[in-house]
Order: structure tokens, then C-alpha cells, then sequence
């Protein structure tokens, strides 16, 4: 048997108070498959998680939701484990596993006591190469993910509005098109589409993997190496992965009539992505617009005017290409929607013009601060961290982000503002409802 | 942009557009602890004390992270508030944050807010839960808060109307959830007037109703410390936990309670029902049950097996395999016992197009009917045992799940050698156990169907 070169990496992580855990082991298998191993002891369980590099903004076109319903047939067997063995084997030993999908990425995870922590291991390796994806079981799961869709967007109106205004805020980028496609789309996807899809995307060389919690190192890695060390890299390099997104250089207004409770607007501005310069002050601005009872949107839209019942604001910036800033608002009863567009507007023109206090700005930063630490009690929730900044470049990115959130002045706010949250960089969609008299019981 | 957990703020957007393969454990407390759940290693370290007052203290002791996290469970309910004056608990929790004698509602939340912390009360069928989460390096200033606003609480009236307003507002809103729908519907039927029936919030014209003085009566008559039971899990020794007591609960004074009424579980006698709310929806939401059992029944172990093989055991339970892997027509569907103080209730929830309501809802009853009649396989039992004690040491990993747990465990005295004994009662379940907990406490005749759709197109014929 060939010998396995392996490259490692110790790092010692020192991050000021913030960053608790003791120590991250990195491992580059020659196949390319990289391993990020987080030793924590603090409690005997333990997250084994396979991250593919592929979401939906690597679906051909007409093809909308195609990774998600990979994702569902991932768990459809392998000529060594039928269907659903996966996560029966799972259960069994007292562990969960769950999968989901992104825009940008595609990830397969268990949660074991962390003495059955290597039984992923082989499962995990088997089916990324050797998936069967049954014709008949396509067709059934491809109708278990309309009625996901039916569920999640078809019949909830906010959620329907959402992906209205993602999809007209984006013209050419495949961030128009939601995780988990069009009806339309669905409907075409057969079992070629994903078979050539899941060959060509779902690859050492095109995933990394994380173990967090109470695991011992050499003995998972010499397991992993044992495994998915055997496993062909495909060699080939992506497609189509600089997208670009022309600039937006009007107001865009979606309307959306149906039946419904309460009007709702939700508002989305283009903005660049993590870890551009302004993507830390673009999160503390979100926080000082409607990070809590105390912020400025929430005293001003629901405290004092009482014309909303909630309101959000959110800069979504961790991904692989610059996506969007929103701000979104549930209407209360008897008032107009257009009350709550104008008072967030001017709020919003309020902190262009005058930079938001030291206090505002430091409030802000100890929110994100506090939510990082205390995020850490959960391995589940340490090891999705990792794998995000590890998606983005780097998983040591997780330094650069907090050094520039505690570098953000007032000033930055106050420019970011000015140089996103224009008139002419966003969409606007509204939430009409219209009541059918219908009987009831 | 829904869900608006403040826990997770770092990965909310990132959540809100990840579509899971299968919907993940409903982040409510009740629902999670009353599955099991245990911990293996770290449960025994927890220490238990009352104070002279009555107040119940419990502390588990963990140095790995800076954090602290508090549950205080006060045994206050609906099950304490008239009927008329439905949401009277909910809306007495809702203004504890909202003014005090030291700070105005502006202030508190200005205050929490600034050191990261969060401070929640929520209102439970059973009990009522008020939940901080702080930085160790802040822990005196949470406490503070935390204190002030339990014992210093002040209703003012402007916060009271604007408190309503917004309830009323969640209320109506809510009403485009077809789940909500269908759950109100149920639980009012099934329930009757009983607290159990309604939503936690009350109504419209309920809340109307409640005065000031309602409101302060409710809370100086309950919210006292031989009612209390505090959990502490995180980095905090017991010394320092007795001066955070010393310091800023030692004015929290013993009152005797008023005397409890119990309100009669209505509807005891079997009936059969089905309702349908019409709405302009593609899908049918559909909830079949009926009443369950009390927290305290000695068969809950093997009716948490049975259903766990039923429809409690995510994509491993038999109707997850019928309905979604070998027909396609759903999503999710679960099955699940909710056993409360007073009684609980068995429901089977599901989501499909409404053409296909009928067959979905015939092959529930088949299933049930199945389970009824015939023993479970000697395979089926043993993966369900072994995911149930299995699972225990992975539960709790967190200080938050850690506090809440003995909380819990506490109020419905389950003993801190609960642990043991839970692994005990399910590993001693046999299949002979099913089939009776099956046979009574499962009735395919006898049930409460509602289903929220586009009645024309699923056109029930139940």
C-alpha cells in the first residue's frame, strides 16, 4: 500500500479572551481534502461534519435547487448501505445527523456521544463516491422537496416576499435563485442531472472536514486517513465561479398581493461581502439599527410610533460573493405600511448625516462579542463557525473578523451608511394582504 | 426573517437561508426535556440547597467558558389566572422588563444591552421561566437586572397598553400561520376551558380585561421564592454564587401562596371531531389527536418508546418511513406526547398538498391501528432503546441546556439521581409494554381531527 503523505499544521490559537478553544490541528491529505480538528473535553460529545464546496450558486441554469436535492439523496444509500442505513446507524448509537445546503456550500453533520465519534468516518466516505441515486427514490424525494417548498415558501407570505426581492435585487447573479428552486425548476431535475452534478462536485479536492468536541486527534486522523485518504480527487477544476453582479443603478419595487394577515416590507441594498473593509461596520450598523429593544429602529418604530409589531436589520455578508444588506418590518394592526417605509428611511438618513455616539458603537461591538463567546458552549455551533470562515478562505479568518469589528469608529458607520443604504442601490418589496371571505369550521 | 432568536446572531442569516434536509428539534424547552434527556458525567455535579425562604437553589459548576447561564422557574401559569382573564400570566412576565423602581423599560434593555446579555421570561403551560445569559466579567450587573426586575417590577400603565397592543397585534399576525391555526383549533377542543386550551397569550377581548391591579396582585401573590426554583450552570463557585444570593436576592421575603384550584381537563369523555379552517393554501396542515397523559404518569417511559417507534423518531419512526420515504407525500410528520402537569395530549402533525390530505390521514390511522395490534419488532425496540439512553450523554452540552434541564427536573421532581433511574425505566420497556401503552393510550376511533387547507381541494372525507 501506497504511503500517505500527510501535511499538518499546529495552531496554538491566543486570541485575546474571545476565542476559547485550546487548539485547532489542521491536516492536508494528498487528495486534497483538508481537516480542521478542534480538541475541546469539555463535555463527552463530539460533531464529525463534511463540508462540500457547492451550493446553489453552482447549479446550471433551469436547474434551480439541484444541491438541496442532492443533499436529500445523499441519505438514499450506497451499493454497501441501502436507504436511510446512514442515519439508522446514527440513531442507533445515540447520535443525530442532518444535512443542509447554502448558496455556497453543501454540509453533511453528526452529533455523537464522543466515543462513537469514528463511526461516521467510513459512512461519510462511502457515499461521497459512491452514491447510487435510485430513479424511483429521485422521483419520491424530488416530492418530498415540493412539499419542503410548499411548506417553507408557497404558503407563508413573508417567506414568499423574501424570495421575490432576493430574486429581482439579483439580474445576473445566481444568488437571484433560491436554495431550494423553483417549482418550475424542480419539476425538471431527473437523476442524470444529479448524478453528473454529485460526480463532479462532491470530491476530496472539493471539501474539507471538521471533528469538534471531546475526540483525541491522532486516533481520528489516522482513521480519516485510513478512509477518505483512499478516495480519487476529481481533478477537475470549477467552472463558472466568478460571478458578477452588474451595479444596481435604480430603486427596484416587488408588490406582493395575498391572502394575509398584516402588511410587511422587507428592504434589501447590495453590499460587499466578509472580509472586505466594510463589512465589519456594515454589522455593527445592522446592530445599531435593530439589534435589540434598545436600538434605534426597534425604540423608534415599535416603542414610540407603535406602527410595527417587529423590526429587523441584518447585513448577510459571510458568503462567497457579495450579497445583501436587509431591513425588514411587520406592520401592527390598522397601520400603514408606508408609515413604516418612511420612518425606517429616515432613520436611516438620520445616521448619514450624524455619526452614531461612542456608546451606540461600543453596545454594539459587546453584542457581537458576547454572542461569539457564548456560541462556543455548543460544539455544534463552534464547529459551524470554523467551517464558515474555512468556506470563506480560511478558517483563521475568524481573527481578522473580530479585529475589525473592534476597529470599527463612528465615522465608519456613518460612511458605510452613505455608501450603501442609497435609494439607488435597493429593492423594495411589499407585502399586501388581501382577505377572502372564507368559512370557517 | 422569522425566527428572531437572539442566540445565534452570528449564524441567523446564515440559518434562514440553509435548507435542512429535516426540521431540527423545536427550540422550546418543554418540548426537548420532555422527551429525556440526561446527562451521563456532568449531572452529578450538580448541588441542590433550600434556602430558609423556600427558594430551591441548583448549581452546576463548569470553568470552560466565561459565561454564565440562569434559569429561575416560578411555578406560575395560566393554570393560575381565571379564564376571563386569559393571558393575565403571560402578560404579567411580558412587563417585568418593562419598568421597575430603579429603571424604565428604556433602561433596562439599554442596560442588558450594552454588556450582551439577555434577560427573557417566558411563560410555559406549567410554569414560568425566567432566563439570563451573561459574561462572567458582567455577572454583577446581570444579577442586578436580574433581581431588579423580579423583585422590583412596577406595571406602568402606558407600558401595560402598549404591552397589550403588541400582543394583540402577535395575535392576529400569528393567524396567517396555518399551524398556529390548526394548534389552536386542537387544543381548544381537546381542552375545553382549561388553561391547556388556549393560546399562553389569551385573546383579543381577554386581554382587554386585565387591569393594573390584576396585574400586580398576580405578581406579588406568585412570584416569591418558596415558588422558585433556581439553576445556575457556568463558571461560578458556590462561594460566589452565595454572595451574588447574599447581595442581590436577600430581600426576596417568603409569603404563604393562595390556595390552588385545579381546573377539571375538560372533555374526558370520548368524542370524535373533525374541523376544517378553509384558507388559500397548496398545502393541508393537519393535526390528529386527542388526550394524553399527565408528566407523572408511571407509563410515560413506555409511551415514550412506543411513540418514539410510532413517530417520535425523526426520519427513523414509521411514519416518517410510510408517508415521507415511501410515498413522498410530506415533508415532516411526527407524532408526539406532551405531558403536562395537569395532563397532556397525543398529536400526529403533517403537512401535504391538499389533494392528498385524505390518504395521508388514512394511512396516520392506519399506523396507529397497526401499532395497536400488533407487537413492535424485537429490532425496532432495541434501536429505540438504544437511542434513548444512547443519547442522553450528547443532550445536554451546553450550560443553557445544563440550567434549564435541572430546572426541570426539579419542578416536576424527578430526582438529581434521575439520570440512573431514566435508563433504568427504558431499558426495562418490553414490547409487550407497547403494545398495552398502544392499546390504551392511543384510540384511532376516538380522535380531534383538524385541518387547515383549501377545503374544496382536499375535500376531507373524515
Amino acid at each position: 500500500m501506497k504511503k500517505r503523505r500527510i501535511f499538518f499544521v499546529f495552531i496554538f490559537l491566543l486570541l485575546h479572551t474571545v476565542v476559547y478553544s485550546s487548539e485547532v490541528k489542521e491536516f492536508i491529505l494528498e487528495n486534497g481534502l483538508k481537516i480542521i480538528i478542534i480538541e475541546e473535553h469539555k463535555a463527552p460529545v463530539a460533531t464529525f461534519q463534511v463540508w462540500y464546496r457547492t451550493g446553489s450558486r453552482d447549479e446550471p441554469i433551469g436547474k434551480s435547487g439541484l444541491s438541496h436535492l442532492l443533499e436529500h439523496m445523499m441519505f438514499k444509500g450506497t451499493q454497501k448501505y441501502g436507504p436511510s442505513e446512514f442515519s439508522k446507524i446514527i440513531q442507533k448509537n445515540g447520535g443525530i445527523d442532518n444535512a443542509y445546503t447554502t448558496k455556497d456550500h453543501t454540509v453533511y453533520f453528526e452529533l455523537l456521544p464522543s466515543d462513537r465519534i469514528l463511526l461516521p468516518v467510513e459512512l461519510e466516505t462511502d457515499r461521497m463516491q459512491n452514491l447510487i441515486i435510485d430513479n424511483r427514490e429521485t422521483l419520491l424525494e424530488r416530492d418530498v422537496v415540493m412539499e419542503e417548498r410548499r411548506l417553507r415558501y408557497e404558503d407563508d407570505p413573508q417567506n414568499s416576499l423574501f424570495e421575490e426581492v432576493v430574486a429581482v435585487s439579483f439580474k445576473a447573479h445566481p444568488y437571484q435563485r433560491p436554495v431550494i428552486g423553483w417549482m418550475s425548476d424542480l419539476k425538471s431535475i431527473g437523476r442524470d442531472d444529479l448524478y453528473n452534478y454529485y460526480k463532479s462536485h462532491y470530491s476530496p479536492d472539493n471539501a474539507f472536514i471538521i471533528v469538534d468536541g471531546d475526540v483525541r486527534t491522532d486516533e481520528i486522523i489516522e482513521k480519516i486517513k485510513n478512509y477518505f485518504g483512499r478516495v480519487s480527487p476529481s481533478g477537475i477544476k470549477k467552472k463558472n465561479t466568478n460571478f458578477s453582479e452588474p451595479e444596481q443603478k435604480c430603486e427596484r419595487r416587488v408588490i406582493l398581493k395575498r391572502e394575509a394577515e398584516l402588511p410587511y416590507i422587507l428592504i434589501a441594498y447590495h453590499t460587499p461581502n466578509f472580509p472586505h473593509d466594510d463589512s465589519f461596520a456594515l454589522d455593527v450598523l445592522s446592530l445599531i439599527l435593530a439589534g435589540g429593544k434598545s436600538s434605534r429602529l426597534y425604540k423608534s418604530i415599535v416603542y414610540e410610533k407603535q406602527i410595527a409589531l417587529d423590526i429587523d436589520a441584518e447585513y448577510d455578508g459571510l458568503n462567497i460573493d457579495p450579497f445583501l444588506f436587509f431591513v425588514d418590518a411587520t406592520a401592527a394592526p390598522g397601520k400603514e405600511i408606508n408609515d413604516v417605509e418612511k420612518t425606517i428611511f429616515s432613520e436611516i438618513e438620520n445616521i448619514k448625516k450624524i455619526p452614531p455616539s461612542e456608546q451606540e458603537v461600543q453596545k454594539a461591538k459587546n453584542q457581537i462579542e458576547s454572542s461569539f463567546i457564548m456560541e462556543q458552549d455548543s460544539i455544534y455551533m463552534e464547529a459551524m463557525k470554523y467551517g464558515i470562515f474555512e468556506m470563506l478562505g480560511d478558517w483563521r479568518l475568524i481573527n481578522r473578523y473580530l479585529e475589525g469589528i473592534r476597529n470599527v469608529t463612528p465615522e465608519d458607520i456613518k460612511r458605510v451608511a452613505n455608501r450603501y443604504l442609497r435609494e439607488d442601490n435597493r429593492t423594495v418589496g411589499i407585502l399586501i394582504p388581501i382577505k377572502k371571505v372564507r368559512s370557517e369550521y | 426573517m422569522k425566527s428572531k432568536k437572539k442566540i445565534a446572531r452570528f449564524y441567523r442569516s446564515f440559518l434562514k437561508v440553509a435548507i435542512h434536509r429535516f426540521l431540527l428539534v423545536k427550540t422550546i424547552i418543554l418540548s426537548i426535556l420532555c422527551f429525556l434527556l440526561i446527562y451521563d458525567v456532568h449531572a452529578t455535579n450538580v448541588n441542590k440547597r433550600t434556602l430558609p425562604n423556600g427558594f430551591v437553589v441548583l448549581h452546576s459548576e463548569t470553568h470552560n467558558l466565561p459565561i454564565i447561564m440562569v434559569t429561575l422557574l416560578i411555578k406560575v401559569s395560566p393554570l393560575n389566572e381565571p379564564l376571563e382573564k386569559a393571558g393575565l400570566a403571560n402578560l404579567t412576565a411580558e412587563l417585568l422588563t418593562e419598568g421597575t423602581k430603579n429603571r424604565t423599560s428604556g433602561a433596562i434593555s439599554e442596560e442588558l444591552e450594552f454588556i450582551g446579555a439577555s434577560l427573557d421570561v417566558t411563560v410555559f403551560s406549567d410554569y414560568t421561566a425566567i432566563s439570563l445569559s451573561v459574561l462572567k466579567k458582567d455577572v454583577h450587573k446581570g444579577f442586578e437586572l436580574f433581581s431588579d426586575i423580579l423583585l422590583n417590577s412596577v406595571f406602568p400603565k402606558d407600558e401595560i397598553e402598549r404591552k397589550k397592543e403588541l400582543i394583540k397585534g402577535i395575535l392576529k399576525h400569528r393567524e396567517e400561520d396555518p399551524a398556529f391555526l390548526a394548534e389552536r383549533a386542537f387544543k381548544k377542543e381537546i381542552f375545553g376551558d382549561h388553561p391547556y386550551g388556549r393560546p399562553i397569550e389569551g385573546s383579543i377581548d381577554t386581554l382587554g380585561s386585565i387591569k393594573r391591579d390584576d396585574l400586580i396582585k398576580f405578581y406579588s401573590s406568585y412570584f416569591l421564592p418558596n415558588n422558585s426554583i433556581l439553576s445556575i450552570a457556568g463558571d461560578l463557585t458556590e462561594e460566589e454564587l452565595n454572595s451574588l444570593i447574599e447581595r442581590y436576592l436577600k430581600n426576596w421575603e417568603k409569603v404563604d401562596l393562595p390556595p390552588f384550584n385545579i381546573n377539571r381537563v375538560g372533555n374526558d369523555n370520548k368524542i370524535r371531531k373533525t374541523m376544517q379552517i378553509d384558507k388559500e393554501l397548496t398545502q393541508a396542515n393537519i393535526i390528529l389527536g386527542h388526550l394524553g397523559v399527565s408528566r407523572d404518569n408511571p407509563d410515560y417511559y413506555a409511551i415514550s418508546v412506543m411513540n418514539y417507534i410510532l413517530g417520535g423518531g425523526g426520519l427513523s419512526s414509521r411514519l416518517m418511513k410510510k408517508i415521507r420515504d415511501e410515498e413522498g407525500l410530506t415533508y415532516d410528520v411526527s407524532s408526539t406526547f406532551i405531558s403536562n402537569k395537569e395532563k397532556g395530549f397525543f398529536q400526529v402533525e403533517v403537512q401535504t398538498k391538499n389533494e392528498t390530505a385524505n390518504s395521508v390521514i388514512s394511512e396516520i390511522l392506519n399506523q396507529i391501528n397497526n401499532i395497536r395490534q400488533n407487537l413492535v419488532s424485537e429490532e425496532e425496540l432495541s434501536e429505540a432503546k438504544s437511542y434513548l439512553t444512547g443519547s442522553f450523554i450528547r443532550r445536554l452540552d451546553t450550560n443553557r441546556e445544563i440550567a434549564d434541564f435541572f430546572a426541570f427536573v426539579e419542578f416536576h421532581n424527578l430526582g438529581l439521581d434521575y439520570v440512573d433511574k431514566y435508563l433504568t425505566y427504558i431499558n426495562s420497556v418490553t414490547r409487550e409494554d407497547i403494545l398495552r401503552v398502544a392499546q390504551k393510550y392511543l384510540d384511532p376511533e376516538n380522535y380531534i381531527l383538524v385541518v387547515v387547507a383549501d377545503k374544496k381541494k382536499a375535500s376531507i372525507k373524515y
